[in-house]
């Protein structure tokens, strides 16, 4: 919504505030606007003069020299404008005066052009005269300004002039942010209103009287409305004798100021009084109108429509239609059809205004693609009895510039009248609610204005019917605090029953998840929730991979956005893929969010959102540098035993490389993966070294995590340690003899650990060589020789049953 | 003998005197007090000394002998701190060479924000509690007074999944998740992924992040609202900030605002940050709409509340100068080592 200020001082004379100071009080009372453009801030010194005599240059052809009258003397200016006669009254930039542009209308520099006195091949030039370029508009705003040329006033525009005062150009232009509460707000009454509140300053509304002829509008034109659930009020009033011709120019500067090209007077007026009351109307050629009636109601099955911008619109039976007695002449609220609008020969025409269904109209204008300046103001749902006032506010309009000769009374099909609410009215509750103490009095001050009656016996407000946005007590609350002022409600801290400032165990998990991360090298990544269909194929995924039954967007951003990710590796995979472009050396990505499992599809209930803990790396490290950070991950969350890494053979990960990946397993469940990614699967990425990446499934770990810890105390008698050395089959895995080893060892077995792998030139081809440290510790006593032979022996008589050979 | 006795002694610790290495002191060591030493064949000589003389001259070996101990200690401890004191000399390093640093990973700018805002408000007795990314349109629109056709449906350009389920566009839905299952006193954040059919640019960003904020008791007022986002925001952006509130409009909420803070660049003064306002507009705000505290089952008559919401990119952002939004989503690690 944009807004002049002198149109707003129309109605509130008495307003005399800078911008700024318009701009923070408004803001502050909640009419925030949101930027200002003082139409005149870098034009300077500009006055009307007339041109007295226009001479040849001597040296150039296509240069003038004019002597201009300023009122207070007459000056020379050189020119090269082709359009200036002797006697034209134009705007004259004096020497030390300033412009907004250059004529060519560019872009316009932010300290304007300034100018001085000077020299055009030689001849002496004391100002420049002006384009509406120059002056920091535009032809569309101006539709007098000729093209390519100096702007010419009208003949009685007196000499001597402020040009830029002239021309309406001492204007300043607001702009505000309205919320969709306040359909009131999208009209220069609704901002006056509220300007007057704020600044404390009478608002004058105007008084809409337009008597018209002695003939009646209901003899021209008859209306019924077949569906008032859509069309709560239908107003319509007749006009003739149109005579078609520019508005004036005071019109024609307040559209302007609006943004609002001035066209002609018909068309203006319908425009002024959209802004000025918010309430759009509609003109149609009475003769197009067969029958002389107006039928509201939804449109046909199937039902197709020109509307006048020429496109043939699809409607449907949800969609309200204007129709005469024979056909359609257009979609109510939104655009009138090709078959009624108003021509240069118009004679007689039918005034329409209306009230519509404001969702109704928003969702036919989502489905016809079509949203006009109209359908923008119908949606927010807009007071029925504002349809009137403005009606006849034009037809006002229409005499006082001679437009046309009004017909006498308004046919007008309004059911239920809408009236205002009523809303209890306690100060000491608002005073509670808002933690202030404002009297009575003075609440009641602030409602005037806002012609919010208070009705003393029932100690009720009584809305007026414009402000739909007042429903209950917090709704008045809010009119006291605003105008009140948010600034000067104390600020306090909520008093009452403590509360235990606290973070789920989840949190704490996931807390613990960075924090182990980003100590291994990690840094965190975020990645987006949704994700193209393709990277199933991407990722190797079979076609009846369960993973492939997602959540897919009926709306999406396109085809790349469009389903729920039940895996979280692209993210990562496609951010790694990102650094490696980018010729990022050692790269690690951690992320912890969420994948969406479908519970049923379609859905009917919501999915199971899983947090997932994912890590993934290129560069220095390998599988086993991955198997740590997961390792010290589970650690730290209470998972120190039981855990085991298994690659079942039957049920490999698709998108790993399919002799080194692992699922984590606790006790027989599985709790995430961990694997170097598998080469097809790099390739499809872009991402040319080795990569490896883990997966933990949280909500998996949830419930075996622990940060409690007990104090197992520190061994008091020696350690022996004993060394084995082995040749084993190659198919036999390190974690299968560990698993032996501490069978056997029993309680005794303290540690073992691997030390040294071989295979090689040395070994047997088939076979490696391995080497653990076994540590034995009794808690209890020292260990004899005997005890630790005895174990031993167990351990020994394990490994050879497994085909290994000892090498002591 | 007593003036043997004498001639070792002038001579020995003469000898350590000049002692400058341990080996040497050794040496002397050996030559003076070892088994064939002099001083140690002069006590062989005393079965030479008669008997009468004996005790005297034992009593000066003796003290010739501690004199030289003595002097051996105070050398070798000497000798030690000297020879300790070359070897720091040639062990001196050069302190400006590079650091051996441990490759430690960085945190989101996301995450440092939403860190630094948990513990401001769990310091003041906030719970965080989480709710579901893809939500029922009753907890994302309806239950929060924005009913079926309203216009801020629209406004916030919601992805939907069936009529009825959505990607969240706000995390104001937890608010009433929280209120259907706890009694009041409540005071909640609930930070999470939003999602709003944005298509992606420097300022925009389909998939983001909001921290919802709620406070439900007896005797809440828009006082308290004020007082505790004041304290949230000079926590969070320092000591000197000031807060401004501008009344707006939020479905859920009556009366509602918005919340500028003084420009942390500037201080207030006006600078590019915050287009020469001086001001950045930070949240917004309200007393919780006494329609949603009646559709969760919390009498307004009795209680009342105030809810708010920031956008945590936004904080992450401003906070860190960041000038483009994409960047928090391309997980570049030169970006993302700078945090």
């Amino acid at each position: 919504m944009n807004t002049a200020y002198s149109w707003i001082k129309a109605y509130v004379p008495d307003l005399d505030v800078t911008p700024q100071e318009y701009t923070d009080a408004m803001t502050l009372t909640g009419t925030k606007v949101e930027y200002y453009d003082q139409l005149d801030k870098n034009l300077e010194k500009i006055v009307v003069g007339q041109i007295e005599k226009i001479e040849k240059h001597p040296n150039a052809d296509k240069l003038i020299i004019c002597q201009v009258n300023i009122g207070t003397e007459t000056i020379q200016i050189v020119t090269g404008a082709p359009n200036v006669n002797e006697g034209d009254k134009v705007p004259v930039v004096l020497d030390g005066g300033k412009v907004a542009g250059g004529h060519d209308g560019g872009p316009m520099p932010e300290e304007g052009i300034r100018i001085k006195t000077g020299k055009l091949r030689g001849v002496e030039s004391h100002g420049m005269m002006c384009s509406i370029e120059e002056l920091g508009s535009s032809r569309d705003m101006y539709p007098e300004a000729p093209e390519d040329g100096i702007y010419i006033f009208p003949a009685d525009t007196p000499v001597g002039e402020n040009a830029v005062h002239v021309l309406g150009l001492d204007d300043v232009v607001f702009e505000y942010e309205i919320t969709s509460n306040r359909v009131d707000c999208y009209s220069i009454l609704g901002i006056a209103r509220e300007a007057a509140a704020t600044f404390g300053k009478e608002f004058i509304a105007p008084k809409p009287e337009a008597a018209g002829n002695d003939e009646k509008a209901s003899d021209y034109i008859s209306v019924e409305v077949q569906d008032p659930d859509l069309c709560p009020r239908y107003c319509a009033r007749v006009v003739k004798n149109i005579r078609i011709a520019p508005s004036p120019e005071w019109m024609q500067r307040r559209l302007a100021a609006s943004g609002i090209r001035p066209i002609n007077n018909l068309v203006d007026i319908t425009n002024y009084v959209m802004e000025e009351y918010g309430q759009p109307m509609h003109a149609y050629d009475l003769r197009t109108i067969a029958g002389n009636k107006i039928v509201v109601k939804r449109a046909e099955e199937g039902e197709t429509f020109q509307t006048l911008d020429g496109q043939v619109r699809n409607l449907d039976t949800e969609m309200l239609m204007i129709h005469d007695a024979e056909k359609s002449v257009g979609i109510a609220g939104i655009m009138g059809g090709e078959n009624s609008k108003i021509t240069d020969d118009v004679q007689t025409v039918l005034f329409e205004a209306a009230c519509f269904d404001g969702a109704n109209i928003r969702l036919s204008a989502k489905r016809l693609g079509l949203r006009t300046e109209a359908s923008g103001k119908f949606e927010k749902g807009l007071d029925s009895n504002n349809a009137a006032l403005a009606i006849d506010r034009a037809c006002q309009l229409i005499e006082e510039l001679g437009c046309g000769e009004v017909v006498g009374g308004m046919v007008d099909v309004y059911g239920q009248k809408k009236e205002g609410r009523r809303i209890p009215f306690r100060p000491n509750w608002i005073n509670r609610f808002l933690g202030t103490e404002i009297p009575t009095e003075e609440m009641l001050s602030y409602f005037k204005p806002l012609e919010l009656e208070y009705d003393a016996e029932k100690q009720e407000i009584v809305t007026p019917s414009w402000r739909q946005d007042l429903e209950g007590e917090a709704d008045i609350a809010e009119e006291v605090a605003r105008f009140y002022g948010y600034a000067k409600i104390p600020t306090t801290l909520p008093t009452g029953e403590a509360t235990t400032g606290k973070v789920s165990f989840k949190h704490r998990l996931e807390d613990v998840a960075r924090n182990v991360a980003e100590f291994c090298g990690f840094s965190q990544a975020m990645t987006y929730s949704f994700e193209s269909p393709k990277v199933f194929d991407k990722l190797l995924l079979p076609a009846d991979s369960p993973l492939r039954q997602t959540i897919v967007i009926t709306n999406p951003l396109g085809e790349d956005f469009s389903i729920m990710r039940t895996l979280p590796l692209n993210g990562m995979l496609t951010s790694l893929a990102t650094n490696y472009n980018r010729r990022n050396k050692n790269v690690a990505l951690y992320e912890i969010g969420n994948i969406y499992l479908p519970k049923s599809l379609p859905m009917t209930e919501l999915p199971d959102e899983r947090t997932q803990f994912t890590l993934g790396f290129y560069g220095d490290g390998d599988f086993f540098t991955m198997k740590g950070v997961v390792e010290e991950y589970l650690s730290k969350i209470g998972l120190r035993e039981h855990i085991e890494y298994v690659c079942d053979p039957e049920n490999l990960r698709p998108y790993l490389h399919p002799g080194r990946q692992a699922d984590v397993v606790y006790d027989g469940r599985t709790l995430g993966y961990l694997g170097e990614l598998h080469p097809q699967v790099a390739d499809n990425y872009g991402i040319g070294e080795r990569t490896y990446v883990a997966v933990l499934d949280m909500p998996s770990l949830l419930d075996l995590a622990t940060f409690d810890r007990k104090y197992e105390g520190i061994a008091r008698f020696p350690a022996v340690t004993r060394d084995l050395s082995m040749l084993v089959s190659e198919d036999i895995a390190a974690g299968q003899i560990e698993a032996a080893i501490r069978r056997r060892g029993g309680k005794l077995l303290e540690a073992c650990s691997l030390f040294d792998v071989y295979e090689g030139s040395q070994i047997q081809k088939g076979f490696k060589s391995m080497a653990y440290s076994l540590t034995f510790r009794s808690k209890d006593h020292t260990l004899e020789e005997k005890e630790i032979t005895t174990v031993m022996n167990k351990i020994l008589d394990a490994l050879r049953k497994m085909g290994i050979e000892l090498r002591q | 003998m007593k003036d043997t006795l004498e001639r070792i002694r002038r001579e020995a610790l003469a000898k350590m005197e000049e002692s400058m290495d341990m080996d040497h002191l050794n040496e002397i060591r050996v030559a003076y007090l070892g088994k064939k030493g002099e001083l140690t064949q002069v006590l062989k000589g005393m079965r030479n000394v008669p008997p009468e003389e004996r005790p005297q001259v034992g009593q000066m070996v003796n003290e010739t002998r501690a004199a030289l101990e003595a002097k051996l200690e105070e050398t070798k401890a000497a000798l030690a701190a000297k020879q300790r004191e070359l070897q720091m000399q040639a062990e001196k390093i050069d302190v400006t060479l590079p650091a051996k640093k441990n490759k430690v990973g960085h945190r989101h700018p996301n995450t440092i924000a939403l860190d630094e805002v948990e513990r401001i408000f769990v310091g003041m007795g906030y719970e965080v509690a989480e709710g579901p990314e893809v939500e029922y349109d009753y907890y994302n629109f309806e239950a929060l007074n924005i009913p079926a056709n309203h216009p801020a449906k629209d406004e916030q350009d919601t992805f939907y999944i069936t009529k009825d389920i959505l990607l969240r566009t706000q995390t104001s839905p937890v608010q009433v998740r929280v209120m259907e299952k706890k009694k009041p006193p409540i005071r909640m954040i609930a930070p999470g992924r939003v999602f709003r059919a944005d298509e992606v640019d420097a300022t925009h960003s389909p998939s983001f992040h909001q921290i919802e904020g709620l406070v439900v008791d007896k005797n809440i007022t828009f006082a308290d609202l004020k007082g505790t986002l004041g304290e949230f925001a000079r926590e969070l952006f320092g000591e000197g900030t000031q807060v401004k509130f501008r009344p707006h409009h939020f479905p859920f909420t009556e009366p509602s605002a918005e919340m500028d803070v003084t420009c942390f660049k500037c201080g207030g003064k006006g600078c590019r940050m915050c287009k020469g306002e001086g001001w950045i507009e930070i949240l917004g705000c309200g007393m919780v709409h006494p329609k949603v505290l009646k559709m969760c089952g919390i009498d307004p008559e009795e209680y009342s509340g105030f809810a708010f919401g920031v956008g945590l990119e936004r904080i992450a952002l401003l906070k860190y100068e960041i000038d483009d939004m994409r960047l928090l989503y391309e997980n570049d690690i030169r970006f993302l080592q700078q945090f």
